[in-house]
């Protein structure tokens, strides 16, 4: 407790603009001319959002067989349980967590284990998973239930009722839960950052979550606040998404620690960092977490479900996914079973045509899959069909970098993409990494969006990183090598 | 149509921004400025123009198909269409066919192309080609006209107009220097600068007597661009208004400009010209939004185009002022792309979560 209070004094909670008066000038003009917080840089791509956003969550059937991968989130994979042809009962644990970084698996319907083996991902190779023929006959009851006060638990028991649950952040994310609220040794948490931007283009789930899911998210945010000792929640909430944030203003009792407020609408104000840094003005280090500056950032969704899941002992077995798109007849926001493949989800909604690509998340920073009997997964937010003549699928010719600057205006970590791509074309990736930052890059498509002459720099990113990747796997094992002989 | 060979690899969205729109865009910009002095300087103008453009892209077009690159692929960028355009507007509108042809040589292969061609040049095309005419050719780059409009009495025809360029006829008594030149020579035979600009106004010794009001709206002698201060800068804002350029180079260009010419002036008006002198005569409007904005050849960070805009100014005032020639926007853009690269090494912006010196930075209240 001691050892606490002193990093607490030197960590307290910031107040915005009380360092210098030309501090709180520039932000006083941001907002007169930008309105709601923001952060630097950014895009503006075409929101989509109409499509779905009024459209109240509803229920997705479930599929004759579902897929559960058993890593569907960063870190170990998950251990199974069960045997082939073994029956169980919706909600029964079916796969547990390997340490500390992994998460159990749960049955997302009642059903027999058909069989263990590799299923398709989108992320491309094959994973081991589990396939669990559904009895459609069974009532689909969650029996694994368990009544508990979490306001009675201990922090330790807390963190491991999240494990337990299966938690791992929804928005995309799909890091493990539990492991956020234990921050490193030396950080203290003061602030809670719970993020409802949904800045992707189409999805709409996490909208409609905070309209309709408002309670289960309130239990939620004071788990978590209890959870990380943070002193106070703030929810962001992008500004194109006000209805939301009057909804949780008007919910949440006037003596929560818990705010609402309004950011700029703009891309990518929900990657944590971003979000981080419009509502508190904090910037995390490079190459560190935000616990460094004493933040823990949850998706609302997350929440919304450790609220729902933790005062019952349950599992997360299902998710809110967006399914909408040009090529979706009747797009919607639906509860969709962990291990729906995505065929299934798309059939249910109806398709005007023939599909062009099929995403999952959102447009920038989603991935397209190679097949659709790749399932939802726990960190699937959207599922967004695009027609074959859709205009960012077509072939676009690719001119020379004309050094427009477009990019370096958009890139939210200020790198510069421009001369990055050029040191990708010249096979510079050694030089892109160790002279231009290429690993502060989080791939969020800004620059790609942007670029006049159409280079795909998002595309040329990735591959050098994981070229650098594996020059420097070889070039640990060939100093192992040398080291043993 | 969903398969491992058609999966496209993210963001799949974009902006509907393209390099052709970009370069059409600035075309449209430059216009009404023009039209207007095309009509100004009537069918000889008219002629030259064509000439400039068509050489640059046909040079674009050999240069391509000589390096094995996409020919009409590249070509649609609309590149060599602005720079042959930009180039025709800073030449004198009667000069004959060749420096035209032969300016396109020059910024194309060996400005553009030698360099790697688009997006890879160092220095602005256009520029190294008026530069090498005018260093070459002082007597044909300098040989000023004054206006004679299209359908006027004194125009000539389409037959002599064809004579002029292809022919190198110019007929006696229609040269006249700009009022930057004038200026220049006056102050060397020892006349004073605001007594020199009374009497380019009064057009002593010329053929055509502009007056101040015309310095601005373009009924003077000079080149295609030179002229028409007010329409190029409608076309500069309309740029700005439509982002495809901001607001730091022409600003600083034209600020810097005016101050020393100012700061000069009240020194000593005698052997200085007046700042608003400086900003609406010569190039100076074609200089600060077309050509010093030029993507390729200018700073990528605003800090960086800060400098550089900056540095235009001053090397324009200095060369305008101390040196040999009258005019001087295209050696200071030229100069000052070349240290474009350095500009931009040291306007780095500073990274997200690392300090100015690209540390990481520290944590605060680390227990």
């Amino acid at each position: 407790m001691k050892h606490q209070t002193a990093v607490l004094d030197s960590q307290r909670v910031p107040e915005t603009g009380r360092s210098s008066l030309m501090k709180r000038l520039d932000q006083g003009l941001l907002r007169f001319f930008h309105g709601h917080k923001t952060f630097d840089h950014g895009i503006y791509p075409i929101e989509h959002k109409e499509l779905t956003a009024d459209k109240p969550i509803r229920r997705m059937p479930f599929a004759d067989e579902l897929v559960i991968p058993l890593l569907q989130h960063k870190g170990r994979p998950a251990i199974p349980l069960v045997k082939v042809g073994q029956e169980v009962v919706r909600g029964e644990p079916i796969a547990q967590a390997d340490h500390f970084v992994s998460v159990p698996m749960h049955a997302p319907a009642t059903g027999v284990i058909r069989a263990i083996g590799l299923a398709p991902t989108a992320e491309g190779p094959k994973t081991p998973a589990i396939f669990l023929k559904v009895y459609h006959a069974a009532s689909q009851q969650v029996l694994y239930d368990m009544e508990r006060d979490p306001e009675r638990m201990s922090v330790k028991e807390i963190i491991q009722a999240v494990q337990d649950a299966g938690l791992v952040g929804l928005g995309g994310g799909a890091f493990p839960s539990h492991v956020k609220m234990h921050p490193p040794a030396g950080r203290v948490i003061h602030t809670l950052v719970v993020n409802g931007c949904e800045c992707e283009p189409y999805l709409t789930c996490d909208h409609r979550i905070m309209l309709e899911q408002t309670d289960a998210l309130i239990r939620g945010i004071l788990i978590a606040l209890k959870a990380t000792r943070a002193e106070r929640a703030i929810i962001g909430v992008e500004d194109n998404k006000l209805d939301a944030v009057a909804h949780l203003r008007a919910r949440i009792a006037r003596h929560l620690p818990i705010t609402a407020e309004a950011v700029e609408t703009k891309y990518p104000q929900g990657a944590e960092k971003m979000l981080i840094k419009s509502l508190l003005d904090l910037e995390v280090p490079a190459g560190g977490l935000p616990a460094d500056v004493g933040v823990a950032v949850f998706n609302v969704g997350t929440l919304a479900q450790m609220g729902d899941l933790l005062p019952k002992s349950r599992g997360l077995i299902e998710r809110v996914v967006t399914v909408s798109g040009p090529a979706v007849k009747n797009p919607g926001n639906f509860v969709v079973p962990i291990g729906t493949p995505v065929r299934f989800l798309l059939e249910q909604v109806g398709l005007k045509g023939p599909l062009g690509q099929v995403i999952l998340g959102g447009p920038m920073m989603g991935m397209a899959v190679a097949s659709l009997d790749v399932p939802v997964t726990k960190s699937v937010s959207g599922v967004v069909a695009l027609e074959p003549e859709h205009p960012s699928l077509a072939r676009r010719q690719v001119y020379p970098c004309i050094k427009c600057g477009e990019c370096l205006n958009a890139c939210p970590i200020s790198l510069n993409p421009s001369m990055l791509g050029e040191l990708a074309l010249a096979r510079e990736y050694g030089t892109m990494a160790e002279q231009f930052n290429l690993d502060q890059c989080f791939e969020c498509g800004c620059c790609a969006y942007v670029c006049p002459s159409n280079i795909p720099l998002t595309q040329y990113f990735r591959i050098a990183k994981s070229i650098n990747r594996d020059a420097k796997t070889r070039h640990e094992q060939h100093l192992d090598a040398t080291k043993r002989h | 149509m969903i398969g491992a060979e058609t999966t496209k690899s993210g963001p799949f969205a974009h902006s509907t921004n393209t390099v052709r729109q970009t370069m059409f865009t600035v075309i449209l910009a430059l216009s009404p400025a023009t039209l207007f002095n095309l009509y100004l300087f009537g069918w000889p103008s008219i002629l030259l123009f064509g000439v400039t453009i068509g050489a640059c892209v046909v040079t674009e077009a050999i240069c391509l198909a000589l390096a094995g690159r996409p020919v009409t692929h590249t070509l649609s960028d609309g590149s060599a269409v602005l720079t042959g355009w930009l180039l025709a507007m800073t030449l004198p509108p009667w000069a004959p066919w060749w420096i035209g042809v032969l300016g396109a040589v020059f910024a194309i292969p060996l400005a553009k192309q030698a360099f790697g061609g688009l997006g890879q040049n160092l220095f602005n095309p256009a520029m190294v080609a008026r530069v090498a005419l005018l260093v070459s050719f002082p007597v044909v780059m300098t040989a000023w006209i004054a206006p004679h409009p299209l359908f006027s009495a004194s125009a000539p025809g389409l037959a002599d107009s064809i004579a002029i360029t292809f022919g190198g006829q110019v007929p006696d008594g229609v040269t006249a220097a700009t009022a930057l030149g004038y200026v220049k020579t006056e102050l060397s035979r020892g006349i004073p600068v605001f007594q020199s600009l009374v009497e380019y106004g009064r057009g002593s010794n010329l053929t055509y007597t502009p007056d101040l009001m015309d310095l601005a709206t373009g009924y003077k002698p000079g080149s295609l661009g030179e002229t028409s201060a007010i329409l190029i800068l409608i076309g500069g804002l309309f740029l700005m208004r439509r982002r495809i350029i901001t607001w730091h180079i022409p600003v600083t260009v034209l600020g810097t400009l005016f101050l020393m010419g100012t700061l000069f002036n009240l020194l000593d008006p005698g052997r200085f010209a007046p700042g608003l002198f400086h900003v609406i005569s010569g190039a100076t409007f074609l200089g600060a939004f077309f050509i010093a904005t030029d993507y390729v050849t200018s700073p990528v960070s605003e800090k960086g185009q800060l400098i550089f805009g900056i540095g235009v100014g001053l090397l324009t005032w200095v060369i305008r002022t101390f040196a040999g020639y009258p005019e001087g926007m295209a050696f200071a853009v030229l100069l000052m792309n070349s240290l474009t690269p350095i500009i931009d090494q040291y306007t780095r912006p500073r990274l997200f979560g690392r300090t100015r010196k690209g540390e990481p930075l520290p944590l605060k209240g680390k227990a």
